[in-house]
């Protein structure tokens, strides 16, 4: 198997991936962010679709969707006028729907679409691992230089705000990582499930720490350990790759819930 | 030589959506001294204290807070907002919760740890550093919240509902610890008699400035009455006992 040059490139990036994922999923889960992370990634289909009907770049175009629509999210939701989900609700189904139009539009076998929904991280080439590589780094480096002021914010937003942290903007800043790091994500498992490697993960952290710090490096960990375990599942049964890496993550976390310590 | 004055509010008004929340607030709150706000629901004590943050803005008037206009003295002023509990899965330890306070001061992560243990020596919390903050009882973590008050600024504590969930005993240690440590406070509590016996100063609001003086004054005052809507015929003993209970068993 790791003689083989496109396995060589998707172990690398189910590692890359599994590790960026993890650390922003230790936010997710911690500010309760999973609803609009499956609205954000769903969303990316309108942004792939859209650039597949006009020959730009797909993950490019799919980001800055992602990115726009994260950003649209947060701001109509401030507004109080209506619920978060009800917001989210809306921009999931509306860009799912959008994806499936322009989509529509082109005959024939819909392969890139597929690839988009379930993942296509046997294809990735030289090129594409090194962006990814390179944008999980940036989403790591900014994630590094922020962590201690969303820890304030998932804390307790009214004191962040009363010492004169810029919430708006952290809140921001944290959507547009998220953003970025489910773009990368979708090229492991697809839209429909890359929401897993950002929940599942630092979900089953939580069953054996306490401590934060303890639970990014747990996250980050089996994020990475789910994607060469889920791979090379997949390799040996010739099963589909993206769902099978998100199988042994719940498994994981399952067995985890099983074993999970008294004290920790 | 009177004390320096560390809030000012000056004929204060706040609107929310097109409502006077606030009207013609007027008071000061002298450098040492502890000042009780009360008032019954939908009085304006949350917002008076967002206002006097700089959390919302005022319509009128004008507000000092130590010498400054609202939000330009972060490093001098501790909050503590109207908050039950914190989420038990917390992942962090008390020391770090409180070291937060310090976020983005000068010194960087040393002199915020050294900042936070010297907060959690004052609240005698000290021994519980190392604790994951979502385990500590009610009680100690109000006490926690006011280390990480005290590490983001000790010259004015601002304070909302700070004993809310906590039984009589704690209540008490609380209000005695937040005299102990001598700064200026400005706490807000539906706990009328509580407050009443720990403050130097009572402000009763509702909407407008109802009573402002002596707890024992405000607490008979019509005015207070007037406030509430209801006649508190049970206070003038209620007061006493409530004294006592804080002054000990041998009292």
């Amino acid at each position: 198997m790791l003689e083989l040059g496109f396995m060589q490139r998707a172990l690398l990036a189910a590692v890359v991936i599994g590790v960026a994922c993890g650390a922003l999923g230790f936010f997710v889960v911690l500010r309760r962010l999973a609803f609009i992370g499956v609205g954000i990634s769903h969303s990316a289909i309108g942004g792939v679709a859209l650039a597949i009907v006009l020959g730009w770049s797909p993950l490019g175009t799919a980001a800055v969707f992602a990115i726009a629509v994260a950003l649209a999210i947060a701001r109509l939701a401030r507004t109080g006028r209506l619920s978060e989900d009800a917001v989210i609700g809306i921009f999931f189904s509306g860009s799912m729907a959008l994806g499936v139009v322009l989509f529509s539009l082109r005959r024939g076998y819909q392969q890139d679409l597929f690839g988009y929904l379930f993942g296509n991280v046997l294809a990735i080439t030289p090129g594409e691992l090194g962006l990814l590589a390179a944008a999980a780094a940036g989403v790591l480096a900014a994630l590094a230089w922020l962590f201690r002021p969303l820890l304030f914010l998932a804390f307790d937003e009214e004191v962040a705000r009363a010492y004169g942290h810029p919430v708006a903007a952290l809140e921001a800043a944290l959507l547009v990582l998220l953003a970025a790091t489910i773009v990368i994500g979708v090229r492991l498992v697809g839209v429909i499930l890359v929401e897993a490697l950002l929940v599942v993960p630092a979900a089953t952290a939580t069953l054996w720490a306490s401590h934060y710090r303890t639970q990014l490096v747990l996250a980050m960990s089996l994020g990475a350990a789910a994607g060469v375990v889920g791979l090379a599942t997949a390799y040996a049964f010739d099963l589909a790759a993206g769902g099978t890496i998100v199988l042994v993550s719940v498994g994981g976390f399952f067995l985890s819930l099983l074993l999970r310590p008294r004290a920790t | 030589m009177s004390a320096a004055v560390a809030v000012r509010f000056d004929g204060v008004s706040v609107e929310r959506d097109g409502r006077l929340v606030l009207e013609d607030l007027t008071f000061t709150v002298r450098a040492g001294q502890f000042v009780g706000i009360v008032g019954p629901n939908g009085a304006g004590k949350t917002t008076l204290l967002r206002a006097l943050l700089g959390l919302v803005p005022i319509a009128s008037g004008r507000i000092e807070v130590l010498g400054r206009p609202p939000g330009a003295a972060h490093g001098e002023i501790g909050y503590v907002p109207q908050r039950h509990a914190v989420a038990s899965g917390f992942p962090a330890t008390v020391r770090d919760v409180v070291a937060l306070g310090r976020l983005g001061r000068a010194g960087g992560r040393r002199a915020a740890r050294a900042a936070a243990e010297q907060a959690l020596a004052r609240v005698e919390l000290l021994d519980r550093a190392d604790r994951p903050v979502g385990r500590l009882s009610g009680g100690e973590q109000r006490r926690v919240l006011l280390a990480q008050a005290l590490c983001a600024g000790t010259r004015l504590l601002v304070l909302d509902e700070p004993t809310i969930g906590l039984d009589l005993p704690a209540e008490q240690a609380f209000y005695a610890l937040l005299r102990s440590l001598g700064t200026t406070v400005l706490a807000v509590s539906h706990d009328l008699l509580a407050l009443a016996s720990a403050a130097d100063e009572l402000l009763c609001i509702n909407r407008t400035m109802h009573a402002h003086g002596n707890p024992d004054e405000v607490v008979h005052s019509h005015a207070l009455r007037e406030a509430y809507h209801c006649e508190f015929d049970f206070l003038a003993g209620e007061l006493a006992h409530h004294e006592r209970l804080a002054s000990g068993p041998d009292s």
